[in-house]
């Protein structure tokens, strides 16, 4: 009797022994999901998207957690929506019906920043071939450079799962420190005179049946040439032609509110729950979060020059500000630009344009994620 | 394939693949803009109807 007691006893302990014995990376990473807490409500930090990883996180590294070990809550939500890649795309359904592609298709030519703001994918993937990441995993990590998580995810956990952790919660932290990471490198690489370059709002002249039809070419186009990249675009897309074609209002609505947000909640639970110190502390990690790190500098930097470039071509009417906007972070990107546009002179207006530039770079995102996954078919490795 | 063949092969092809088919979306664009142009109201009709009995 007295056995039995003390044995119950024991078992109601086991967490504490663990704690005390192997427990270390577990304490890290619930000062980190703290970390993620903090920045989420006091910060806040993309809070969407941090509190369901915090809580995650938090979760599996409870000392002998089995939220992810098989019949496990967030296994169940991983197994569910990530292995299976639903909850990625269904992201992008509702990313597409929020989107208004209204200001690139008023100035089609800015789509090209939406090509500059890639440039870091290919650098981050070289560098990490470099640091003895295998082939595909370092095109899991180049894509931290779309600044476009869920792109990210889609790729990461069909290609390296063990990599999705870091992967994806480089790709969504860098998404939210673009306010702080673009300005300085924006400075360094335009001139007082060029940040100061007015770009001017025209009369509308996109009818009502090419935004219908966008959508629809711009999933024919990519499907043609870079068909692994089609339950991306094709997804995004569906979600535009819900909102352009004005008639299913009910599902526009669902695909931007109720279906995004409980996709939101299941994927940041599930990434979270990939989240286990004794697997997630590694020197891997840091070196996946340095070269996100690089590459978005480097996509920034892209973009101004080609800003710079188109600047010089169009005899002074493109602000090469806008440039940088390029990326997929929405809108955030363009929300950069127009505050330091705005700062240099107090008269000029990039909103539109940046935004443009901005939803170039989510389409551009999807496409250079598409090209690599076809290319990577092409060569057997996939 | 090498690291150094892979890694210089994915990054010419994507960004040109890249830059290529958003060239192509560019062109298309501007193809529907011309078929389908903004057609603006005129003046008649930006005069409000008036309201029934």
């Amino acid at each position: 009797m007295l056995d039995s007691i003390i044995n119950g006893l024991v078992g109601l302990t086991s967490g504490f022994e663990f704690l005390f014995t192997q427990g270390l990376p577990n304490i890290i990473m619930l000062c980190i999901a703290a970390v993620m807490f903090y920045l989420a409500i006091a910060k806040g930090v993309e809070p969407l998207l941090l509190i369901p990883i915090g809580f995650g996180c938090f979760l599996v590294n409870i000392p002998l957690s089995d939220v992810m070990h098989e019949g496990g809550i967030l296994k169940f939500l991983y197994d569910m929506g990530i292995a299976t890649e639903v909850f990625p795309l269904l992201i992008f359904v509702g990313i597409g019906a929020m989107t208004d592609f209204g200001p690139l298709l008023e100035n089609p030519r800015i789509l090209l920043f939406g090509a500059a703001g890639q440039f870091g994918i290919f650098l981050a993937l070289l560098l990490a071939l470099a640091f003895g990441f295998s082939k595909v995993e370092a095109v899991c990590i180049g894509i931290i450079g779309a600044c476009d998580g869920p792109t990210a995810i889609y790729v990461t956990a069909q290609y390296a799962p063990h990599l999705l952790g870091a992967v994806s919660v480089a790709a969504y932290s860098y998404m939210s420190l673009v306010p702080i990471v673009q300005p300085p490198i924006m400075r360094f690489l335009t001139s007082d005179k060029e940040r100061r370059v007015r770009m001017t709002v025209g009369k509308p002249t996109v009818s009502a049946r090419t935004r219908l039809l966008f959508p629809i070419v711009v999933t024919l186009a990519t499907g043609f040439i870079a068909p692994k990249g089609l339950p991306l675009m094709g997804m995004i897309m569906l979600g535009n032609f819900l909102k352009e074609s004005g008639v299913v209002s009910r599902l526009t609505g669902a695909s931007e509110n109720e279906i995004a947000n409980v996709v939101t909640l299941f994927l940041g639970l599930a990434i979270g729950g990939t989240m286990d110190g004794h697997k997630f502390l590694t020197v891997q990690t840091l070196a996946i979060f340095g070269l996100g790190f690089v590459a978005i500098c480097v996509d920034t930097a892209a973009g101004v020059l080609l800003g710079k470039l188109m600047c010089v071509l169009s005899g002074g009417k493109i602000n090469p500000l806008i440039g940088a906007a390029g990326i997929s972070a929405y809108p955030m990107a363009a929300r950069v630009a127009q505050v330091l546009g705005h700062k240099y002179d107090k008269q000029n207006f990039l909103l539109m344009h940046a935004m443009g530039a901005n939803t170039g770079g989510q389409i551009g995102s999807v496409v250079a994620a598409a090209v690599m996954l076809s290319v990577l078919q092409g060569m057997k490795l996939i | 394939m090498d690291n150094l063949t892979f890694g210089i092969t994915m990054t010419v092809v994507g960004t040109g693949a890249t830059f290529f088919i958003l060239g192509i979306l560019i062109f298309v664009i501007r193809l529907l803009k011309t078929a389908f142009p903004l057609s603006l109201p005129t003046e008649a009709e930006k005069k409000p109807q008036s309201g029934g009995a």
